[in-house]
């Protein structure tokens, strides 16, 4: 395989260094939640490199915390999506028949359903109607499961696809004829050729994933105040829009670029993995 | 085209839309607090007593699947309930909203189909090229912002700085122009996308070659021969994409104060208005249902090739 040109790295770099200027935050600066009414909206400063905000908190050190959140939560959805897509897509694809058209139709309606309205209702299910008492991190772990449920569907279309190709080669064939067991063929035979898909597929996912969690925390429903999320940051800000039209822009660029990193980063895996999409240019 | 399909695939929208009700009913039954306790709370003269006789009346101290039927019944009767905010009927609350939305995305998806053809059709057109590397750009950039930021940025500019247009939307056209705006520049990526692949896929075709080694003009071969094939894949990913759409109006709608479905929906959640909220999600998911009914009927139209006839 040809070695990919260097820019084809660039949004995996970025992405690692995101994560651990986000992460090593706590190293480097103070409370993110410390407030200070008397230097509410100062400019930009060598102690405050962004200014602060409506509360006085320091605005470049919230984006960095905010990112632990966001991507955080993008991390572990992502990886739930993947499991369940995965799962999904490879029974669907193997079992074929009644199965697959039972799961494929529950994947097609939940591909075409309202996702934001549907995301709206379920984010305001009361946990403690349902028994789950709340704890610190409750409403961080509701947001993750919500988000995830509805995020595993491109991952289990893409795998089933992909399923329905490798069950008719010769080495599968092969080994069912040996009379190796349903699962070995599925673990060792197939889940190996498939993981190329399926890390396209996730990667394309978590973008959304992050695009999602910024939309629900916007609307007051994702991440509450005070842990900081990108999207609530920009929710504040809206509301001083007239005043400070600025504080719109850094929560919103970080979005932009971290979604914009994984969406390339799925392309260039794509055009790696996918032997088809090499013929182009 | 094999009516027994037809008739097949219906049932199955049908049902979806059953199981989508019950899945929704439960749902909303476990937002917090229950209409009782939202009466008991704005009349401080209730007693535990009247609480007890007005769940008795309204049935809520029946088990869940009882108080679906009797919703369902009613609900298939035409009576979808109360809003409790509106004091109105919860059709009479949705309908002018409905036609709010439907004129907001519809002048959008006009102004994002003027854009995305050209541009699409472009794209496929010089593949490879400078262009192409462009607008794949420029794709990738759209469908990586987020929509209410988008709007966000179009009130800074726009209404902040500028001046030149209100950042509030009502029903008047200078203030529909930045959620048009944005709604029309976050689909537009998608569409130049879906549009491209098809174009590209369709210029490959043997009949394309055959035109062209005819002596077909290069626009004729273009707009006659490969639009017309590649324009039913992306009319289906339409119709299809419905959900989606109304998810960027809902936020939209939001950022915006848009008094629109999403808008409504989305006070309905905050106002714990479950009837309201309820008959909203469903009125949604019957249309995007009835939607992706009509692309697969549409789509064995369009495209002659594709039949749904059992082979003998």
């Amino acid at each position: 395989m040809k070695r990919p040109p260097f820019k084809q790295y660039i949004p995996a770099i970025f992405l690692a260094l995101l994560a651990a200027a986000c992460f090593s935050a706590g190293l480097f600066s103070g409370q993110a939640e410390e407030t200070d009414l008397g230097s509410r909206f100062l400019e930009p400063s060598s102690t405050h490199l962004l200014g602060t905000d409506e509360l006085g908190r320091d605005v470049f050190v919230r984006l960095l915390y905010g990112g632990q959140v966001s991507l955080a939560v993008a991390a572990i959805a992502g990886l739930l999506a993947a499991v369940v897509g995965t799962t999904v897509g490879m029974v669907a694809g193997y079992a074929g028949g009644k199965w697959d058209a039972l799961l494929m139709r529950i994947t097609d309606v939940m591909i075409s359903l309202p996702a934001l309205p549907l995301l709206i209702i379920l984010s305001a299910v009361d946990l403690s109607k349902l028994g789950i008492p709340a704890g610190e991190y409750t409403n961080l772990w509701k947001i993750i499961a919500i988000i995830s449920l509805l995020s595993w569907t491109t991952v289990a279309r893409l795998a089933r696809a992909r399923m329905l190709v490798l069950k008719e080669t010769d080495f599968v064939r092969a080994a069912k004829a040996l009379g190796v067991s349903h699962a070995r063929i599925l673990l060792r035979h197939i889940f190996p050729n498939l993981l190329g898909t399926i890390v396209v597929a996730t990667t394309l996912a978590t973008g959304n994933i992050i695009l999602t969690e910024s939309v629900l925390s916007f609307l007051g429903l994702g991440i509450q105040p005070p842990l900081p999320s990108w999207g609530n940051m920009l929710s504040h800000a809206a509301r001083t829009i007239w005043e400070h039209a600025e504080m719109t822009f850094y929560p919103g660029i970080m979005i932009f670029a971290t979604v914009l990193a994984f969406n390339y980063l799925g392309d260039a895996l794509q055009s790696r993995f996918d032997p088809k999409a090499k013929t182009g240019p | 085209m094999g009516a027994a399909h037809a008739m097949n695939r219906l049932l199955q929208a049908l049902a979806t839309l059953l199981a989508v009700s019950f899945l929704v009913y439960i749902l909303i039954g476990l937002m917090p607090g229950d209409p009782v306790d939202l009466m008991a709370m704005g009349n401080p003269r209730m007693t535990p007593e009247d609480a007890a006789r007005l769940r008795e009346l309204y049935g809520l101290d029946q088990p869940l699947v009882a108080r679906y039927g009797r919703w369902l019944a009613a609900a298939l009767g035409g009576d979808l309930g109360y809003s409790r905010v509106y004091n109105l009927p919860v059709l009479e609350v949705i309908g002018p909203r409905f036609l709010n939305t439907g004129i907001l995305l519809g002048v959008s998806l006009l102004l994002t189909a003027m854009a995305a053809l050209p541009l699409g059709v472009l794209a496929a057109r010089k593949k490879g090229s400078w262009v192409d590397r462009a607008i794949n750009v420029f794709c990738l950039a759209g469908i990586s912002l987020p929509h209410f930021w988008l709007g966000l940025l179009l009130i800074c500019l726009f209404a902040v700085k500028l001046q030149w247009l209100p950042a509030s939307a009502e029903l008047e056209p200078a203030s529909m122009v930045l959620p048009v705006m944005t709604l029309a520049l976050s689909g537009l990526a998608v569409y130049v996308r879906h549009l491209r692949a098809a174009m590209g896929d369709a210029l490959k075709a043997d009949h394309i070659r055959t035109a062209r080694a005819k002596g077909c003009s290069d626009a004729r071969v273009t707009w006659n021969h490969a639009f017309k094939n590649a324009l039913p894949p992306v009319i289906t990913i339409f119709m299809l994409d419905l959900g989606t759409l109304f998810s960027g109006a809902l936020t939209v709608e939001t950022v915006f104060a848009f008094p629109g479905m999403g808008k409504l929906m989305f006070d309905a959640v905050m106002g714990n208005d479950y009837n309201l909220a309820l008959a909203g999600f469903l009125i949604l998911s019957a249309f995007v249902l009835t939607a992706n009914f009509l692309a697969d009927m549409l789509y064995a139209l369009l495209d002659p090739r594709v039949s749904y006839a059992v082979k003998k």
